[in-house]
This record gives C-alpha cells, sequence and structure tokens, in this order.
C-alpha cells in the first residue's frame, strides 16, 4: 500500500482524531467569544440606525449569521456524509451526526429572528413565501436527518441511511440562496453578495462578518465536542476507549 | 464613538426592544444551552463508560480465580 495513503487515513481514525479535538475545542471557544464581542459591540453599540428601518434592522446581526451557518452547515454535514459514503471511514458519520444539531440550532434561530424581524418590518410574524418555507425545509430536514439516525440501532446502517436524507436534501440549499432571485418574495434581497459591492454601510458589514466568524468558530467547537462524545459512546468496545478511561490520570480523557 | 446617548435609549431600541431583545435573547440562551447540555452529557456518559469498564475488570478476575 501507498504510505501517503495510509497517513492521510491516519487523522481520519477517531483514536487519532480525539485527542487533537480536544486540544482544538478550547481555541475555538476563545476566538467565539473575541469575534462574538467584537461584533456584538459594533452591531449594537457602534453602528448607526438604518435610515429605512429604524433600530429594528440590529436583527441583522444576528438573523444573518445564524441564516448563513444553517446553510453551510448543512453543506459540510452532506460532504461528510457523502465522504462517509465514498471511503466509508468510521469518522464521517460521526462528524455528520454531530453537525445536525447545531444545524438544526441555527436554522430555528434563523427562522426565530426572522419572526421577530417581520413583524415590525411587513406586520406579519410568518408569511409562505419562498424564503421562509424553504428555510423551515432546511430544518425539516435536519430534524429528520437526526430523527432518522436515531431511529436505526446499528450506527453504521443509521450513517448510510443519513448520509443518503442529507445527499439528497442538498438541493434545498441552492433553492434558499436564490430564493429572492428566482421568486418575487417578500424576503429583501441579499445584503451582501459575492459579484456585486455590498448594499450596506460599512460598519454596518463588518458587524455582520465579525458575528459571522463568531458563529462559525462557535459552531466548530461545539461540533467537536459532540463529535468526541460519539466517538467514545461509538468506540466504547475497542482499546483505545478502554485505555483512556481506565488510565490512572483521569481527567485527560 | 458609541452610538447612543443613554442607556434608557438603547434598551428601548426605537420602540423596537421587543423584537430586538426577543431576538438577542433567545439566540444568547440556545447558544449557551447547547454547550452546557453537551458538559453535561459527555460527563454522564464518561461515567457510565468507566462503570462498565470497572464492572468487566470485576467480573473477568473473579472468573479466573
Amino acid at each position: 500500500m501507498n504510505n501517503r495513503l495510509i497517513n492521510w487515513f491516519k487523522y481520519a481514525s477517531p483514536q487519532s482524531f480525539y485527542p487533537i479535538a480536544g486540544k482544538m475545542i478550547p481555541w475555538f471557544w476563545a476566538l467565539a467569544a473575541v469575534f462574538g464581542v467584537a461584533g456584538l459591540y459594533v452591531g449594537f453599540l457602534v453602528a448607526p440606525t438604518d435610515a429605512q428601518q429604524g433600530e429594528g434592522y440590529r436583527i441583522i446581526f444576528l438573523h444573518v449569521p445564524a441564516s448563513w451557518m444553517s446553510m453551510f452547515i448543512y453543506l459540510v454535514m452532506a460532504l461528510w456524509a457523502a465522504l462517509g459514503l465514498a471511503f466509508n471511514t468510521r469518522l464521517s458519520g460521526m462528524m455528520a451526526s454531530a453537525l445536525a444539531p447545531t444545524g438544526a440550532l441555527f436554522a430555528f434561530l434563523s427562522l426565530w429572528t426572522g419572526a421577530l424581524w417581520g413583524k415590525p418590518m411587513w406586520g406579519a410574524w410568518w408569511v409562505w413565501d419562498a424564503r421562509l418555507t424553504s428555510e423551515l425545509i432546511l430544518l425539516f430536514l435536519y430534524i429528520g436527518f437526526i430523527a432518522l439516525q436515531s431511529a436505526i440501532d446499528d450506527p453504521r446502517r443509521a450513517d448510510k441511511a443519513g448520509a443518503i436524507l442529507a445527499l439528497v436534501g442538498v438541493v434545498n440549499i441552492p433553492i434558499i440562496y436564490f430564493s429572492v432571485k428566482w421568486w418575487n418574495t417578500l424576503h429583501q434581497g441579499s445584503s451582501v453578495s459575492l459579484t456585486k459591492s455590498p448594499s450596506m454601510a460599512m460598519i454596518m458589514l463588518w458587524g455582520m462578518l465579525l458575528c459571522a466568524l463568531a458563529c462559525w468558530m462557535y459552531s466548530i467547537a461545539v461540533a467537536l465536542m459532540r463529535a468526541r462524545s460519539i466517538m467514545l459512546e461509538r468506540e466504547r468496545h475497542t482499546e483505545w476507549v478502554r485505555a483512556l478511561l481506565t488510565s490512572t490520570n483521569s481527567g485527560k480523557e | 464613538m458609541l452610538y447612543w446617548n443613554s442607556f434608557s435609549e438603547f434598551i428601548a431600541m426605537g420602540n423596537h426592544g421587543v423584537y430586538v431583545w426577543g431576538s438577542v435573547g433567545v439566540t444568547a440562551l440556545l447558544m449557551a444551552l447547547e454547550p452546557m447540555l453537551l458538559i453535561q452529557g459527555r460527563k454522564r456518559l464518561i461515567a457510565r463508560l468507566k462503570r462498565q469498564f470497572r464492572a468487566e475488570k470485576h467480573d473477568s478476575s473473579r472468573s479466573k480465580d
């Protein structure tokens, strides 16, 4: 066998990933705190009011990062799921399962903050609009993924079933993203575009990007924490978990 | 540097206080709750596995005698 191949897969084994993840988690928490404080400071204390929407627009600093994360986590989850189906590595399924609840959390927060923003601006908590409905479907996809996995006892089979669901659901992500272009919707167009210069003031953009970075760091930290627990649970019959938990220098686990 | 003139103005959010603080509150609550539940679940899992390993060790040493 090729040496490079072996080295690559070495880090994909839970046994070597577990301690690395454990060392990385505090750093991601620290970064999440720094970006979060900076983003909220800029967004809620420094940024000026919006000429059209008044102070209610400040919900954007939570709503947009949460919505971005809900879509991005889904893509990463589907990527891990695809890797799991292709290479049958144990880590892939664990990572996909570790991401799903956090993705569901952000999808819920996106809908919640959206409702609280919609009420003062549109006069309605909810409308059956393309953007809102496709985001609701995203939340259902996450819940469906979690429910399907927990309904199957054998973790490897649960991974496969979940992976297929996750991959089929990927079609919903471009629908959410482009919904404001494809359909005539009540939801406003994107504030930040990859092709145009942003349609918002620089200071507001900074606040939003810092909050988005905080959500990224939070998501990585939380997903790694959940992945580590999933690893211990699923690998409890292996020698490395036994050695880790029965060794005398406890607290290192 | 700061946009607000007074603390009460900041809290009022130009009559949108309920909506803004409702968003902030629930976001903060859930983002604090998730890691707390994870830490708690992890502690419980480790305790359970340790108990299980101790029991197995005990069983296997008894069966050797």
